[in-house]
């Protein structure tokens, strides 16, 4: 059954197709990959979803359970259960974890135990990282974790993880396949968004995104095949150089 | 003025001072409400002196030549009733190699027309460590103005840290204006964190003229304003000494309609001195935000959570 539903959907910015007619379907409880080379409209399509400024004035549709959700906000789109977690995410000076992470759950009275819960599911001990703040203290691969330990104390119906790789180690990188499958299992629908092949095979289902339109979608093994083989010397329309405008 | 029991009860109970801190032989206190000074302790080598003016107290600590205090000094100052004022002549002198750290609690939490002037000189002997928290505790009213001021002087090796607080009730108007001068191998870090909503008025005046060799100083304002809240940050370093090495910072986060200014000035005097300084004002970080919401919080919690780290 089909939770996320895009129907025709287009985004321009700056006059420039980025999402060109996308129809996509992600089925509810599965892990989905989008790949594709840079300037896809992977992240595009990631914000898009997620509703955010400057990612608003789109046609087409983004149905959620069966419902439109284009005319809401970003934060409503969250209580219905739909999150992202950004390639790079943001430092917060002063924010301690725990009140980050704290601040994604819905049943506060239970935030303490969850919050160190889903610290020890992305491999981090919460004694040491409780009262640390969000900031520039922490390295981008602390960061990528603690954003996912979010998304964990969230439970969210859709997480949107947008380079879940970007910026982490070898043996982070289990901490986070791990997350994904902790997701899955707990029934949250899993969007990576990446064109890392070791990302694309946590999927079960892949997209493949080029140009802003879906070029191919199926099994990760054929998609992966494809996209690894063949798809990467593209020089595809998005790329300055292949518009001429030198941009 | 006489205070009552109920007051007296009042003021404590919002300055957080619970009995045991209170009874502790150990730790040291003075509790001042409008221009009475309701109790007091001093421990070996901390000497302590407040005596009652018309329209406050005027008190002094003094610390002996090499003693530390171990347990934090706590002062409590407030006015209770809704209107009043308390006017404050500090004196603290921190002999050589002495060290003590202050936790002053400022109450003033029914405020509707209450004035609290506060003027401190401070002298920080060789060697000596000086720290003072002040933790201001107002009324959602705003009725209230704070004029805080403070003349400091570190000798050489001495360290004066100071942070000062406003978060819990409304600002009202708040006129900081402190001038420390440190001198060799001295340090000084004065911190403001100040939370502006309603028609607050936030004037902070800091200035750390760093005149010995290797004095160090930092001078970090953090301060938000909502609603229509004003706050103006004038922080002056100076340097004039050889490898005497300052920083100025300001952050703040502005909404609604607010307004925020910081005129940072830095002050160079000796070729090999450095100050640097940064600025940051504005909305909250668009990043921020949206990851805020994107858990599901509602603007108003994401901007409040953003806040309070900021502050924190």
């Amino acid at each position: 059954m089909s939770i996320l539903q895009i129907r025709d959907l287009e985004l321009r910015l700056s006059g420039r197709p980025i999402l060109d007619g996308l129809t996509m379907d992600f089925m509810e409880n599965r892990v989905h990959a989008v790949v594709g080379p840079n300037g896809a409209g992977k992240s595009t399509l990631a914000q898009t979803i997620m509703g955010l400024s400057g990612y608003r004035e789109i046609s087409g549709d983004i149905l959620f359970q069966g419902e439109s959700i284009r005319e809401l906000e970003p934060d409503e789109r969250a209580r219905k259960g739909i999150t992202l977690a950004w390639q790079e995410p943001a430092r917060f000076e002063g924010l301690r974890i725990r009140d980050f992470i704290g601040a994604s759950v819905r049943e506060k009275e239970k935030a303490g135990n969850l919050v160190s819960d889903a610290l020890k599911k992305v491999g981090m001990e919460p004694s040491i990282y409780l009262d640390r703040a969000v900031d520039r203290t922490l390295s981008g691969g602390e960061r990528k974790k603690v954003e996912l330990a979010s998304i964990l104390a969230m439970k969210p119906k859709v997480a949107i993880l947008d380079e879940p790789d970007s910026g982490i180690d070898i043996d982070s990188l289990e901490n986070i396949f791990e997350a994904v499958k902790l997701l899955r299992q707990g029934g949250t629908t899993v969007l990576l968004i990446t064109h890392s092949m070791a990302v694309l095979q946590q999927a079960e289902h892949a997209f493949l995104l080029c140009c802003g339109k879906v070029q191919d979608e199926g099994p990760t093994k054929k998609i992966g095949d494809y996209f690894g083989k063949k798809c990467l010397p593209c020089n595809h329309k998005n790329l300055p150089e292949a518009n001429g405008d030198g941009r | 003025m006489k205070s009552s029991a109920e007051d007296t009860g009042k003021l404590l109970d919002y300055a957080g001072l619970d009995a045991k801190t209170l009874h502790d032989p150990d730790a040291a206190h003075v509790i001042i409400h409008e221009n009475q000074v309701l109790g007091s302790n001093a421990v070996p080598g901390l000497h302590i002196e407040a005596v009652s003016l018309k329209d406050g107290v005027k008190a002094s600590i003094r610390v002996e030549k090499g003693k530390v205090i171990e347990k934090p000094v706590h002062l409590c100052f407030g006015v209770v009733p809704k209107t009043g004022t308390q006017r404050i002549i500090m004196e603290a002198f921190m002999e050589e190699n002495s060290r003590a750290s202050i936790l002053a609690h400022c109450v003033f939490p029914f405020a509707e027309d209450v004035r609290h002037l506060m003027e401190g000189t401070i002298q920080i002997a060789k060697g000596a460590w000086y720290s003072y928290y002040e933790r201001h505790i107002h009324s959602p009213q705003g009725g209230i103005k704070v004029y805080p001021k403070a003349s400091v002087t570190v000798d050489e090796g001495g360290t004066f840290m100071t942070e000062f607080e406003l978060l819990k009730g409304r600002v009202g108007l708040i006129d900081i204006d402190y001038e420390v001068t440190c001198g060799k191998d001295a340090v000084m870090e004065m911190i403001a964190r100040i939370n502006g909503t309603g028609d607050d008025v936030i004037k902070i005046q800091e200035t750390g003229h760093l005149l010995g060799e290797n004095a160090r100083g930092v001078l970090r304002s953090k301060i938000a304003v909502r609603d229509d809240a004003r706050a103006e940050i004038y922080n002056k370093m100076t340097a004039s000494a050889p490898y005497a090495r300052g920083h100025v910072d300001c952050k703040e986060i502005v909404q609604d309609r607010a307004k925020a200014m910081a005129v940072p000035v830095v002050e160079v005097n000796h070729p090999r001195a450095h100050i640097t300084h940064e600025a940051a004002i504005g909305s909250v970080d668009s990043k921020q935000l949206e990851t805020l919401l994107a858990r599901g919080l509602t603007e108003d919690e994401a901007v409040e959570l953003i806040i309070q780290g900021m502050l924190g």
